[in-house]
């Protein structure tokens, strides 16, 4: 589509509108969306056919446009992270990264749909109602990722940003056939996302390809003084990473702990191919033991309601956001009205975290749970730090299992945490990672993903591996996995 | 260590969430589960072991300070449910008594 721009045999505009027609004939069915911006997408392509007609020098993709999971804060764009508690909520400042969308000129399509403050590996939690997956519209387009996964799957944007605090960009992607990338921690600026887990929480790119995902990966990442926990280095070397896709010499680290139980025969029939498909590009595969990744669920679980807990604290109904009154109360105190509103806007997944997490920090408890898991989660770094004494980069499947169908998990909180299992430790410590299509399982023929795990700030081997993969996929496939997708009925 | 019914209702007033009889029941059930489930975190051999907060290694981070241009007035109070002469209107904070 770049191409296509510089040469101005599409225009913005052109590749804009037909991306809104897209979404206005297929998302009654996918549901990507929870807020289209039909008039800013446009202003924002006339703004960049303008500028390429007066010869200015544009940015890469300037004119592709972008869809922004709901969880960015976007001037004068609803954001309502999925919530009722937000609903109508139109932020006054923009995110770092969406300031980088438009600087770098790429109009920005709409919000896409998540589940409620980014609690779910579904997108089930979403206050507005699931997204579904475009492969099979009754099964779950993964989350909380859901919106940003398959409005990419669908063709309704080819980009798309994510945020990952356990699996959220990854899970996705696995289970809709697209690539995603969890950034290394603080590799991408943190400011304007709402906050869920703040020590886990990572923004990164959702795309149909590895290369696509990389140059996105370059227009949102680097440094941001706004964000304390922003690194302060230039961003790694992805764009060129994913062009050299040359794999051999290097060392795979195949990870004993996650594959075995619990994961589908499809997804593991897969990976074991995808691997050797690399091993015959030239790289070499080594067995690594992280014994602590056993642990890594049960901390995650405490760690991140803990810090959710704290985070949405500031729903407090007195500044922003939804707030109404207990019911028989005449002049309610601020404190009643806080209960009454948070009870009203927030869904059940909500309330359960906000609940655990009051639960695992008050006093007699803390140093059970979360004391014990920030313990476990040195365990898991140190994990990590030892593969990759001998491992250029990590691989295991994405998520154990391929997308399940919408309300199978709902009632059940632990089958649903499970399918974070893979991706979750790379959260905990802060390395970056990547979900490469591996194929259909042959059970379903649904998706399956690969995961890719590098060291912290060296993303551009995630890149390197995924692109490597990806050519001789479509090699094997004679082009994109996504080709094999059902086509959607437009309404 | 088992929640009873009376520890959830207390959570969640910790919490300011206020939750309904049959909401308090399923919570209830749901919280134990999880609960029996994270407990695992308890086997793991953590003799010794440093606690980490965060991924990175943090330190201070500062800016000059100097004043620079932020939210105005309007942009502030754009999403507030109630104002008044450019603040924040809030329920009562103070018992009557």
């Amino acid at each position: 589509m770049a191409s296509l721009l510089s040469t101005r045999e599409v225009s913005a505009v052109e590749l804009t509108q037909a991306h809104l027609d897209r979404t206005a004939a297929v998302d009654g069915a996918v549901h990507s969306y929870l807020h289209v911006d039909q008039v800013g997408a446009l202003a924002q392509a006339e703004a960049v056919d303008r500028a390429r007609a007066a010869g200015e020098d544009l940015h890469v993709l300037a004119g592709v446009p972008v869809a922004v999971k709901d969880v960015m804060t976007t001037r004068g764009l609803p954001t309502t992270c999925g919530s009722r508690v937000l609903e109508g909520w139109i932020p006054p400042y923009d995110a770092t990264l969406v300031t980088k969308l438009r600087e770098a000129g790429m109009p920005i399509l709409g919000k896409t749909n998540m589940d409620e403050f980014a609690m779910g590996s579904s997108t089930e939690h979403s206050a507005y109602g699931p997204s579904h997956n475009p492969w099979d519209l009754e099964r779950i387009p993964g989350g909380s990722g859901g919106g940003s996964s398959s409005v990419v799957a669908s063709f309704q944007a080819p980009l798309a940003i994510g945020t990952d605090t356990g699996g959220s960009i990854r899970q996705p992607a696995a289970v809709t056939g697209t690539v995603g990338t969890k950034p290394t921690y603080g590799g991408v600026s943190r400011y304007g996302l709402v906050a869920l887990a703040s020590s886990l929480d990572q923004a990164g790119p959702c795309a149909r390809t590895v290369l696509d995902t990389a140059l996105l990966h370059a227009v949102i990442g680097g440094h941001d003084p706004r964000d304390s926990t922003s690194i302060d280095a230039p961003v790694p070397p992805v764009v060129e990473a994913a062009r050299r896709a040359d794999v051999s010499g290097m060392t795979l680290g195949i990870v004993k702990q996650l594959g075995g139980e619990g994961y589908q025969p499809g997804v593991r029939a897969r990976f074991d191919e995808a691997v050797q498909l690399l091993v015959d590009r030239g790289a070499k595969v080594v067995e690594v033991d992280c014994p602590s990744f056993d642990y890594a669920l049960a901390a995650y679980y405490l760690i991140l309601p803990s810090e959710a807990s704290s985070n949405l604290a500031k729903f407090d109904a007195m500044r922003y956001g939804l707030r109404v009154g207990p019911s028989g109360v005449d002049a309610p105190s601020a404190e009643q009205v806080m209960a009454a509103s948070r009870e009203a806007g927030f869904g059940d997944e909500v309330k359960r975290r906000i609940i655990l997490g009051t639960y695992a920090l008050s006093s007699g408890y803390y140093d059970a749970y979360y004391g014990q898991a920030q313990k476990v989660r040195r365990l898991i770094a140190d994990d990590f730090a030892k593969a990759y004494e001998t491992a250029d980069v990590l691989l295991s499947p994405t998520a154990p299992t391929t997308a399940f169908k919408i309300g199978e998990k709902l009632d059940d909180p632990l089958a649903m945490y499970l399918n974070d299992v893979a991706t979750i430790p790379a959260n905990l410590a802060g390395v970056p990672g990547m979900s490469v299509p591996s194929g259909l399982a042959d059970e379903d023929g649904l998706p399956t993903g690969l995961q890719i795990l590098a060291p912290a700030t060296a993303d551009e081997r995630l890149y390197t591996v995924g692109a490597a993969l990806e050519s001789a996929l479509h090699e094997r496939w004679g082009g994109p996995l996504l080709a094999k997708a059902p086509e959607l009925k437009e309404s | 260590m088992a929640l009873s019914r009376d520890d959830v209702a207390h959570l969640a007033s910790l919490a300011r969430i206020e939750l309904g009889e049959a909401e308090l029941d399923r919570m209830l059930g749901e919280l134990s589960v999880i609960l029996d489930s994270v407990a695992k975190v308890q086997q793991a051999p953590t003799e010794g072991v440093e606690p980490m907060s965060h991924p990175m290694p943090l330190t201070n981070v500062t800016r000059p300070d100097e004043v620079r241009p932020g939210l105005s007035a309007p942009e502030a109070l754009s999403g507030a449910p109630e104002q008044e002469q450019q603040r924040f209107l809030v329920p009562r904070i103070l018992d009557e008594e």
